[in-house]
């Protein structure tokens, strides 16, 4: 990546290798750094490497290749306990046989900290994810948020200038998950704190960080803030991953004016903005988002490609209509409209006409 | 107030239904009780009833006609009026002439003689040559039955008739406890070269907790890799680790005593590489060490398992966790492992001592004589000396101790606790 071996970066990875078996890479070449204070997400599918990442950093493995520096120190040889990082796990490991109060106050203890300060930073601390009166009670007592909020103390609380975070929210149901995303990404810019997280859900990824890091096949195969991301993506992965998408295959007949046109296997022609295309003849994979679809007459442009479709299933949702269609062949075709009060509601076996302007219809990868 | 649709009141009708439920169920665990209750607690009331009532000295049971007769009443009657300490005068020895003259018609002197025996050792014979003599004493019955054997007039045995002429007696406790009754009633302890006892429940409880701490150090690392290696792995020391299980108790006794005695496999292999001396093997059986050894193999899985199901819920992020906050390897150890083994500590060390408290055959086979536990001596009680009450008082202090230490465990740690498995 461009912006790798930078000089003001925190943590860096730096052709990072990993292997388990010696056989298969579970990551391959990792280049990756980040400024102090910023928000990284390392999202991806299972298997991808993020958590890999993530320990690796943590300490608990090893690189087999390369370097990772913090804070411009190399900490390939540094044992866990003295990298001064703090990390939220993903049951949140909270010690079951002590209390919230000694839980917190463990961190303290093996750094030697003077009781009076110790019991000080742990009441700060607990105020500070809103948990003030429950430093008594044991983590078995205490519901999963609550849990969640106190592993997230335990790993600021000796003052971390990183922490890392495995999937923290895998375990809380929907709603809680959104309380507690807004609420780490506040303590998180409050305290200054860098933070690496792993995830595997998107929303998360996108609400909540600076940066996100698409992990696939142990690679990073984009860095990008979440909107750019989103709007985007820079190949057919990436762009399959983050958010709804639709897929068309097709053949690149022309690149002109910095719009490729595209002959689809099932039939039509489209405009494209060129990404991963460079000439005619190319095969692609053209990647649309549904709620960029316009089937519209009025609204559309006289001179663009339009394709022809059936509706085939109307599904109300609330804010948002959702329709699938068949394009092209296939039959997987989402477009979703706002619930506004001029908004049509296309009726199942009608026949309608689609396009979309041609930026939002991106042109990538086979 | 709520009803049912037939109009009774609901509450009325559900307690009624699930008193039902709660009889079925009860049926269920009937057969298990009934079990319980005849294999389990009416043996073990019994033996504690046998500790502290022998009936040797009062009632003689005939066992063809299933008649039970009283005997030596005379003599109780004579206890009963002249208070401790009174010396037997004419109408004593009038009583027990009497008394004598009964046990040779019911043929039941031998029976006497024992339980007099066991307190006094030495005295039956001098029942049953009595007993013979019986009608031929004459007034004074003083003088004729002294004659018979001067030891009639030791004031011992005197004592020792006036505890057995009532059934009911704690003899049998303070002889368990290297301690008998004094001619005047109170407790002295026995001769220095006749108590054994109490050796024996000390030696009993400082080999079993050896085992337990020897047991406990060799498992816990065991237990800690099976827990930490793959599945596959951890499944073949798991075998491994239940293999001694699978043979006979006596084969591996056996094979213990081939391994360590003095002419055995150990020592052979030591002096042929020249490690020791042909004349210096060293004694490792027929001792203490052989049953420290043969026992600590034997009970260690009983260890293992308990340690090991802890041990393998312990989530490794814990230790993770601890390390990321700054613990090195040892204090995440100490402070966040360990405890959490506690529970798996517990079972195990309690398993393994209350199972080598009454341990039998092991040190039966290769403590030779000073490798010796109680349990041997409740055995020898119970099938040679055939002194059951002894036996059962015995065996009664080793079950106070066993619940005493049970409760000292619920008190430190929590019985809610303990984790078998």
């Amino acid at each position: 990546m461009a912006d790798s071996h930078t000089k003001d970066a925190f943590v860096e990875f730096d052709r990072v290798q990993k292997s388990y078996d010696g056989e298969n890479l579970v990551v391959k070449d990792l280049n990756l750094s980040l400024p102090k204070g910023e928000f990284l997400t390392m999202l991806g599918p299972s298997g991808s490497g993020k958590t890999t990442c993530l320990m690796m950093l943590a300490g608990f493995e090893t690189a087999t290749h390369g370097d990772i520096r913090l804070d411009g120190q190399p900490i390939n040889n540094i044992p866990p306990h003295k990298r001064g990082i703090g990390m939220v796990f993903q049951n949140y490991a909270l010690f079951p046989h002590m209390t919230v109060a000694e839980n917190l106050s463990f961190p303290l203890e093996v750094r030697k900290i003077p009781k009076t300060e110790r019991e000080a930073k742990v009441k700060q601390v607990l105020e500070l994810v809103q948990m003030g009166e429950f430093g008594g009670r044991r983590p078995a007592q205490l519901s999963g948020g609550q849990q969640q909020r106190i592993a997230l103390a335990r790993a600021l609380v000796f003052e971390a200038e990183l922490v890392l975070m495995d999937e923290p929210l895998g375990a809380l149901d929907k709603q809680l998950r959104e309380t507690m995303q807004f609420e780490i990404k506040r303590i998180a810019d409050d305290l200054g704190i860098t933070v690496v997280y792993v995830t595997h859900d998107q929303t998360e990824a996108l609400t909540m960080s600076d940066r996100v890091a698409v992990f696939e096949d142990g690679r990073i195969q984009q860095l990008a803030p979440p909107d750019e991301l989103y709007e985007s993506p820079q190949n057919s992965f990436v762009a399959q991953f983050i958010g709804e998408n639709n897929t068309l295959e097709g053949t690149v007949k022309e690149i002109k004016n910095g719009i490729a046109l595209v002959q689809l296997d099932g039939g039509g022609l489209i405009d494209c903005k060129p990404v991963n295309v460079t000439k005619a003849g190319e095969r692609t994979r053209v990647s649309i988002r549904p709620e960029r679809v316009e089937f519209n007459k009025d609204r559309l442009s006289a001179e663009a490609h339009t394709l022809k479709a059936e509706v085939l299933e109307f599904i109300y949702m609330g804010d948002i209509f959702r329709t699938r269609l068949r394009v092209a062949g296939k039959d997987d075709f989402i477009i979703k409209s706002r619930n506004a009060p001029d908004q049509v509601r296309l009726e199942p076996g009608s026949q309608v006409e689609i396009g979309w302007m041609a930026e939002d219809c991106r042109a990538l990868d086979a | 107030m709520l009803t049912t649709v037939g109009g009774k009141p609901l509450k009325e009708a559900l307690a009624h239904a699930q008193s039902r439920a709660k009889r079925r169920a009860f049926l269920l665990v009937l057969p298990l009780l009934a079990f319980i209750v005849v294999s389990f607690i009416f043996p073990i009331g019994q033996m504690l009833y046998k500790s502290v009532s022998n009936t040797g000295f009062t009632i003689s049971k005939d066992f063809g006609t299933g008649v039970s007769t009283p005997i030596m009443t005379n003599l109780a009657e004579w206890f009963e009026e002249n208070p401790q300490g009174t010396d037997p005068d004419e109408t004593a020895y009038a009583a027990l002439a009497a008394d004598l003259l009964v046990l040779r018609e019911l043929k039941a002197p031998g029976q006497a003689g024992t339980r007099i025996n066991y307190e006094l050792s030495g005295s039956r014979s001098m029942f049953t040559k009595a007993a013979r003599k019986a009608k031929k004493l004459a007034p004074p019955f003083k003088e004729s039955i002294i004659d018979l054997d001067e030891d009639w007039a030791d004031p011992s045995l005197w004592q020792a008739m006036r505890t057995a002429s009532s059934a009911v007696t704690v003899n049998f406790y303070l002889a368990a406890l290297d301690r008998k009754r004094a001619d005047d009633g109170s407790v002295e302890m026995v001769p220095e070269n006749r108590q054994v006892y109490v050796t024996l429940f000390k030696r009993t409880l400082i080999l079993s907790l050896m085992i337990t701490v020897i047991c406990f150090f060799l498992a816990f690392p065991i237990a800690h890799l099976m827990a930490t290696l793959p599945m596959r792995k951890s499944n073949l020391l798991m075998i491994l680790v239940l293999l001694p299980f699978w043979t006979s108790l006596l084969v591996r006794t056996t094979s213990w005593m081939i391994v360590l005695q003095s002419q055995g496999v150990l020592n052979d292999a030591m002096v042929a590489t020249g490690i020791l001396a042909d004349e210096n093997r060293i004694q490792m059986m027929y001792n203490q060490t052989g049953t420290v050894i043969a026992m600590t193999h034997i009970l260690l899985p009983f260890m293992v398992l308990p340690l090991y199901s802890v041990m393998s819920m312990i989530n490794p992020s814990y230790v993770r966790a601890a390390r990321s906050m700054g613990a090195t390897s040892w204090t995440a150890f100490r402070r966040i492992y360990f405890p959490q083994t506690v529970p798996g500590i517990g079972a195990g060390a309690l398993l393994v001592f209350i199972l080598s408290v009454g341990y039998y055959i092991t040190p039966a086979l290769v403590g030779g004589a000073d490798g010796q536990l109680i349990s041997n001596l409740i055995a020898f009680h119970m099938t040679k000396s055939l002194n059951w009450s002894l036996a059962a008082a015995l065996a009664a202090i080793l079950l106070g101790a066993v619940l005493l230490l049970y409760w000292l465990y619920d008190r430190l740690i929590g019985i809610d606790n303990l984790k078998l498995g």
